[in-house]
């Protein structure tokens, strides 16, 4: 087994077995004592141990991977489909590796000061440590399995218990009576997209014989049958990266812990789709119809998420709204032809929206509440998170020269290449998106200005708490993540950077040699300044808006629209009215009929035979008279019988 | 292992348990009979996993000529005069039931050890346990038609007692449906016997497996008749109605062997008896079944998601399970046989864990209600962890056994191809994500939220029976998840020969 195999190899497993050593722990001590601190100092450890691990692998991966390299052992044999064991290793796994376990163990190391019990908690609360790291390991193993998975079936595996973990974290707050809601219908939404995935895996799996991602990459499957599993895979991955129209989970996942949130959002789970999307690329990009489909997808993603940011009042809403805006830039890059793009901002997303999410948890921890109507004037306080916060919304907004800019130009660039001279996709796709996304630049800048103000900046809206810079459990994986939210849009500008994300060459733009070097995945132009125009208008109407009344929410610039922002055009409860409701009735009505008309025909048959049988037996149960003149009726039949039998003879 | 032991193994497996139920029956001690009950069932399980070496386990099918190779066979005379014979033998479908049953008997019988469910004896639950299995395992091992009838018959009357005896407070009624349902079952199974009999004039499983011996006209007839039999046994819908009531009046052992291993003597019959005996009369009604399959994966999700009583869903949930079992029989490709074989494995493990886990919920909190339970992980975390183990499990998480039945199920519709079959698959898939609604409701329901009242008292603690009993379900659950091959590696050579020809 060669070092780079070993490695990949590894890279779930660990953090499975921290996960699943873990697990082993008491889950929740009665007594606040020794038996719950010392269960919980374990839990501590194998939790970050696992994460420091599997970043440490990471890394060695990315060091000495030099060319993609795959291993294969058959798993099991289901009749001709052979379902194999594998690793599929590029400089793309180790890059979108080193993230994940980067991220997860950022969110380790801070989970262990977020969720304890502070000198000043009145009630003592058992957080249930021990179980809530190894659900965090397991979460990562599980897209860690994703990440290196050479089989679909594996791939599937990685995916459904992401989905499970994220079930199981989201519900972890005990106190939140939302939390067990948000989380089954986290789980719900993305299954049923699932349902599409499980489908186009089949299809592909059968069409190639094996479920192994090179033979079905390689494998020249008929054109209606890929068509139909590249629009199947993408019901899949819109549940799981939160695509009109299976979004609704994403705001609702809120109920998690903070560090939760962050993990969801910026390293597993909303990443997995499009990364699968990119994995698989070669077959999506022989289906024009697929990519259409994802366009149009990625833009009503894109315009509705920074649009319902603008108006909520949740600090956490926001971010998770803005979280759904810009996974629709990641599926525009894939739809217009632009993998190498996508998984771009996909890294930088991840850099910027974990520090987000994990500065929102230090307001969170400081001031007692999520809603900016009741924060503001915590630059003073708070000004480490200040300057943390204010990077990452930055890079979030795209302003030079932090990591987003670059990223979201160069999904813009692509955007505008495949509307000008078209692309894998037709060519309205590539306007649909590009035009989206440069909306999506204004509306980005207005609401991030506006979490910037309202929680920082003017006077306190409660003074009465004496909020203060997180402790240093919490701080330095903030501090930390600022290094790549800041700088990692420069990578960028490397050649080499650009080919690790398009490790076998591009499938879909021309260029006469592989050996020659990738374009770098940045391209500073005259074009720049469009978005950068936009972002300063969407900036500045919210930093003017607020300018006139500091104390105002510089939603009110939505005027009438600001209810159809603030709950996010009703979908939610459309999807209640059209798909749950009916469900359930649907399964009342299954009920009563199963009740009443099958076993109904049973029980009836069984009555009636009772009846029959009662009814027969009163008939038998004759008087003495009655009966002796019966059997003398029947003696007298069988002689005329045997008369006239016997007489023929 | 010689041929010799093979067949001593194989006659034990059936001995074992039947004298171990004479003697529980015998034993004037209450606490040592249910002792040596236990270690009969033991007994039985340690003579049957032997039974997967020697033999022919690994010969691959290269000699083509039956389709039906034992690894080990005892036959013997049983009535010369009807030409009945004492046909025994093992193969690579049968062994992994065989195997399954021994261990949730053991299980069950270790289980009562501990407690004693209310209404009679220990030592005669004991031993009735004991027979059943005598019943399950003959007709998992029988190889002439007769003497499957036979053994399938045997499970009725104790099963009945079983529930009459130890069950819940509606226990004679659904006692009695249960034994008239199936009665009328195994009168189509005997009607179905005879047709093969007569018309092949041999009740020879392995000679009349591949349908050699018979003609169209009598397979189609045979298939109907025994389709017909095995469906009200596993049941499918909508012959289903029996079950419900059943398990939920049961007594958790009784519900753990009824949903455990008793369901799978339909689905193993369809596939070994009608399968097998009548292929042509399947193809003929393939399309049919794989029809009522899909309609019981949908009905019974759907009526699980309006339940309000736990055992009552998780009984419901064996209609949608077994729905996907029967889906992948009725495609009659190797895949589909496959996903059949471990799927009927997996919900064995994984509804006897349930059953378990309801009934230390319901004996604590003396409610089934799903309306009364809430917020069980505040008090026991330990069980509401495991019920929730088991929950995802039975949901199908890749990973665990569960998957790759109901997986591979849908793989093999779509492998068949068409549009009739592609419906199929696409409405099994939508049935898996209607699986996990009921699940999870079930979980928010009971594990979520504030403790209710009935939960409230209850304490953390797991016993250490209830421990022992449930680990090797976690366990086994866990190991067919990651090695599929545990139960397909042994199988592959039977259903490759049943099916010649075909994918």
């Amino acid at each position: 087994m060669s070092t780079p195999v070993l490695l990949g190899t590894l890279l779930p497993a660990v953090p499975l077995v921290a996960g699943l050593l873990g697990l082993l722990l008491p889950p929740a001590s009665p007594e606040a004592g020794t038996a719950r601190r010392r269960a919980r100092r374990a839990a501590i450890t194998l939790g970050t141990t696992g994460a420091a691990l599997s970043l440490l692998l990471a890394v060695a991966l990315l060091a000495t991977l030099d060319a993609p390299t795959e291993a294969t052992r058959t798993w099991v044999d289901f009749g001709g489909l052979t379902v194999t064991l594998g690793v599929r290793l590029d400089s793309t796994v180790a890059l979108v590796a080193v993230a994940v376990a980067a991220v997860a163990l950022a969110v380790q190391v801070y989970s262990i000061g977020y969720l304890r019990n502070g000198p000043h908690d009145e009630v003592d609360v058992d957080h249930r440590y021990p179980p809530y790291a190894a659900q965090i390991s397991l979460f990562t193993a599980a897209m860690l399995l994703v990440v290196v998975a050479g089989d679909l079936i594996l791939l599937l595996i990685g995916w459904e218990v992401m989905g499970l973990c994220s079930y199981l974290l989201i519900a972890h707050e005990r106190r939140l009576p939302a939390a067990p809601g948000a989380a089954m219908k986290a789980f719900l939404v993305t299954r049923v997209g699932d349902v599409g995935f499980l489908l186009g895996i089949a299809l592909l799996g059968v069409s190639a014989g094996s479920f192994r991602i090179a033979d079905v990459l390689s494998h020249d499957h008929a054109t209606g049958l890929l068509t139909a599993a590249c629009l199947l895979l993408l019901a899949g991955v819109a549940g799981k990266s939160a695509q009109f129209p299976l979004h609704t989970w994403l705001p609702d996942a809120m109920a998690g812990p903070t560090p939760i949130s962050a993990l969801i959002h910026a390293a597993t789970m909303v990443a997995a789709g499009v990364y699968v999307v990119a994995r698989l690329f070669p077959l999506f990009g022989q289906v024009p119809v697929a990519l259409a489909v994802l366009g149009v997808l990625a833009s009503i993603t894109l315009l509705l998420g920074a649009f319902a940011a603008i108006a909520q009042d949740d600090l956490k809403r926001v971010l998770a709204w803005s979280t759904v805006s810009q996974l629709g830039y990641l599926t525009g890059a894939l739809a217009v032809g632009a993998p190498a793009a996508a998984l771009f901002h996909l890294l930088t997303h991840a850099a910027f929206k974990a520090l987000l999410f994990l500065a929102a948890g230090a307001v969170i921890h400081a001031a007692g509440t999520a809603l900016m109507s009741q924060l503001g004037g915590l630059r003073r306080t708070m000004p480490v998170t200040f300057w943390s916060m204010l990077i990452g919304l930055g890079a979030l907004a795209g302003l030079p020269p932090l990591s987003g800019f670059f990223s979201k130009d160069s999904v813009l660039y692509a955007a505008e290449e495949a509307a000008r001279h078209g692309g894998p996709a037709p060519a309205w796709v590539g306007w649909s998106v590009w035009l989206a996304g440069l909306v999506g630049v204004a509306l980005t800048a207005g609401y991030a200005t506006r979490l910037l103000l309202r929680t920082f900046l003017g006077a306190p809206r409660s003074p009465l708490r004496q909020p203060h810079d997180p402790p240093a459990v919490l701080r330095w994986p903030v501090l930390l993540l600022t290094v790549p939210a800041a700088l990692l849009g420069l990578a960028g500008f490397s050649g080499t950077f650009a080919r690790w994300l398009e490790p076998y060459g591009s499938a879909t733009r021309q260029r006469p040699s592989d050996l020659l070097p990738a374009d770098p995945l940045v391209h500073v132009g005259p074009t720049v300044l469009l978005p950068l125009a936009l972002l300063a208008l969407g900036a500045g109407l919210a930093w003017a808006r607020w300018r006139r009344d500091p104390g105002g929410d510089p939603a009110v610039l939505l005027g009438p629209l600001r209810p159809l922002s603030a709950r996010a055009f009703w979908l939610d409860d459309l999807q209640h009215t059209l798909v749950v409701r009916p469900i359930v009735r649907l399964a009342a009505g299954a009920r009563t009929a199963d009740e009443v008309v099958v076993d109904g025909a049973v029980t009836g048959s069984g009555r009636v035979a009772w009846w029959l049988g009662g009814g027969l037996a009163a008939w038998h149960r004759a008087t003495l008279p009655r009966a002796a003149a019966g059997v003398l009726a029947g003696a007298l039949l069988i002689g005329l019988a045997a008369v006239l039998i016997g007489g023929d003879a | 292992m010689s041929g010799v032991v093979g067949q001593v193994l194989l006659v034990a497996v059936l001995a074992v348990p039947a004298a171990g139920a004479v003697v529980v029956a015998a034993l004037r001690h209450d606490r040592a009979a249910r002792l040596v009950g236990t270690v009969a069932a033991g007994l039985t399980l340690l003579a049957a996993l032997p039974l997967v070496t020697g033999g022919d386990a690994g010969g691959a099918g290269t000699d083509p000529s039956p389709a039906l190779r034992p690894w080990h066979q005892v036959d013997l005379p049983w009535v010369p005069g009807l030409d009945l014979r004492f046909h025994l033998g093992v193969d690579g479908i049968s062994w992994p039931l065989v195997v399954l049953t021994a261990l949730l008997t053991l299980l069950c019988c270790g289980f009562t050890l501990w407690k004693v469910p209310s209404g009679g004896s220990g030592r005669a639950l004991v031993a009735l346990l004991l027979v059943v299995e005598v019943g399950i395992l003959g007709t998992f091992l029988a190889l002439d038609l007769v003497l499957f009838f036979v053994f399938f018959e045997v499970v009725l009357l104790p099963m009945y007692a079983i529930i009459v005896g130890w069950g819940g407070p509606d226990r004679h009624r659904a006692a009695r449906k249960f034994a008239l349902y199936t009665l009328f079952g195994s009168v189509l199974l005997l009607v179905g016997v005879l047709v093969v009999v007569t018309a092949a004039g041999t009740a020879d499983i392995v000679a009349l497996t591949g349908g050699t011996g018979l003609s169209r006209g009598p397979q189609l007839a045979a298939f109907t008749l025994l389709a017909l039999a095995f469906a009200v046994k596993s049941p499918l819908w909508p012959l289903h109605s029996w079950l419900p009531d059943a398990h939920t009046q049961a007594p958790t052992v009784g519900s753990v062997i009824l949903a455990g291993v008793l369901l799978k003597m339909g689905t193993y019959g369809l596939i070994r008896v009608a399968v097998g005996v009548a292929p042509e009369g399947a193809e003929w009604a393939a399309p049919v079944l794989g029809v009522l399959a899909v309609a019981a994966i949908l009905v019974g999700s759907l009526v699980c998601l309006a339940q309000t009583e736990l055992k009552r869903l998780i009984a419901y949930s064996s209609v949608g399970h077994m729905g996907f079992v029967l889906l992948g029989v009725a495609t009659l490709t190797g895949t589909g046989l496959r996903a059949a074989l471990i799927g009927n494995i997996a919900h064995g493990i994984i509804t006897g864990l349930l059953f378990f886990l309801a009934g230390a919920i319901k004996d604590r909190t003396h409610t089934g209600d799903l309306a009364n339970l809430s917020g069980l992980r505040e008090t026991a975390p330990r069980l509401a962890g495991l019920l929730g183990f088991a929950a995802v499990a039975s949901l199908g998480l890749p990973g665990l056994a569960g998957f790759w039945g109901e997986a591979f199920a849908v793989v093999a519709a779509v492998q068949v191809g068409g549009p009739l079959w592609l419906t199929l698959a696409v409405l099994a898939a939508l049935g898996g994500a209607l699986t996990a609604a009921y699940l999870l409701r079930l979980l928010r329901q009971v594990t979520h939220g504030r403790a209710s009242s009935a939960v409230a008292r209850l304490g953390p603690g797991v016993a250490r029976a209830e421990l022992l009993t449930w680990a090797p379900l976690v366990l086994l659950t866990l190991a067919v998840g990651l090695a599929p091959i545990l139960v397909l590696g042994v199988a592959q050579a039977p259903v490759d020969a049943l099916l010649p020809g075909r994918p």
